[in-house]
């Protein structure tokens, strides 16, 4: 809530941080002024790339108390403008999973490691971002304390999708899931379809986890991008949002 | 990536990029997510060269359905020219 006598700042720039293998990534950090402490996001992006949509995304969460880290996963497959690279990554079949987690570590570890972070950490992804969201929850070495999946597809895969860079669907890592997951979908959306939610609800709760899905009615994918507007579905967007900060606030506050 | 349908072919051909001509090394093609067209897919077409950085880049994003009928398009008139080159042979 946002009180008009507070003081209020934000810090926002491009750093370096160790990813997959010990490597040197960029990655776009944001955050509240103040000594904290703050809880802390990882903000997984999605196929068209490190791109604005998500810098802004970083810049919300700072906003509402998050330390936030969203790194460059696609950094060495090069450089230039987020979908020139994206491009490349697309034909390439996606970022591998392996190098994403490894990323994923070493933000974690980074944010864990600063002063003004309170040690709780979540990871929030759309479209891909939001698949390798729910697998670093479930393979994360770090750990993280909440995890946030919107519309992420291939979480269910037929095998004749498995490759090199994704060679294990994420529901088979479903048993390792080690975090709440809140999950958010529409039902127009073609990847995931509302059958491959429902499949992946379904090994949710055999595992016995800690989930609640939320599958909104005249939405498809990537309903929070304003700037789609063939995409965008404001409704959903506004209530999809609201859950989100209920759902951190109440696992990370 | 979310389809799954994407393929790359080596080429040679030409493309202007922006201000400047490159020489075309690899095609993308996709059905996938576009980046500008307002659909949930579409058939991608990126001409690169990558040796030349991601830059050197000509995106084409198109429905399906144009998608199909440029096809035929372009194969009917493959056939039309070499019908003329051998003519003219």
């Amino acid at each position: 809530m946002t009180d008009t006598r507070a003081y209020e700042g934000l810090i926002a720039e491009t750093i370096t941080v160790q990813g997959d293998g010990g490597d040197s990534i960029y990655a776009y950090f944001a955050r509240p002024l103040g000594e904290g402490p703050f809880p802390a996001m990882l903000l997984l992006h999605h196929i068209p790339g490190w791109d604005e949509w998500y810098r802004e995304t970083a810049r919300r969460y700072a906003h509402h108390g998050y330390v936030t880290i969203c790194p460059d996963l696609y950094y060495r497959d090069g450089s230039g403008e987020p979908e020139d690279v994206a491009a490349k990554v697309r034909a390439e079949g996606g970022a591998p999973d392996d190098r994403v987690v490894g990323d994923a570590d070493g933000c974690i570890a980074y944010l864990r490691s600063l002063p003004y972070v309170t040690g709780k950490v979540g990871v929030m992804g759309t479209c891909s971002g939001g698949r390798h969201s729910f697998l670093v929850g479930c393979r994360s070495s770090e750990g993280v304390d909440a995890v946030v999946d919107c519309w992420g597809g291939n979480v269910v895969m037929p095998p004749e999708n498995l490759s090199e860079r994704q060679p294990v669907a994420p529901i088979d890592y479903t048993a390792d899931l080690a975090a709440p997951l809140l999950g958010l979908f529409g039902e127009n959306d073609f990847s995931p379809t509302p059958d491959q939610v429902a499949e992946h609800e379904a090994a949710l709760q055999r595992e016995g986890k800690d989930y609640e899905f939320h599958m909104y009615p005249n939405a498809g994918h990537g309903f929070f991008y304003y700037n789609y507007p063939q995409a965008y579905a404001a409704e959903a967007a506004v209530d999809g949002w609201e859950k989100i900060w209920d759902f951190l606030e109440r696992k990370l506050g | 990536m979310c389809t799954m349908i994407a393929e790359k072919v080596q080429i040679a051909g030409s493309g202007k990029s922006r201000d400047r001509w490159f020489p075309i090394a690899q095609t993308y093609v996709s059905f996938d997510h576009p980046f500008h067209l307002q659909r949930e897919h579409a058939l991608n077409l990126d001409f690169v060269n990558e040796e030349l950085g991601t830059g050197a880049r000509v995106a084409v994003e198109l429905t399906p359905e144009d998608a199909r009928e440029l096809a035929t398009t372009i194969l009917r008139l493959l056939d039309e020219g070499a019908e003329v080159e051998a003519g003219s042979a």
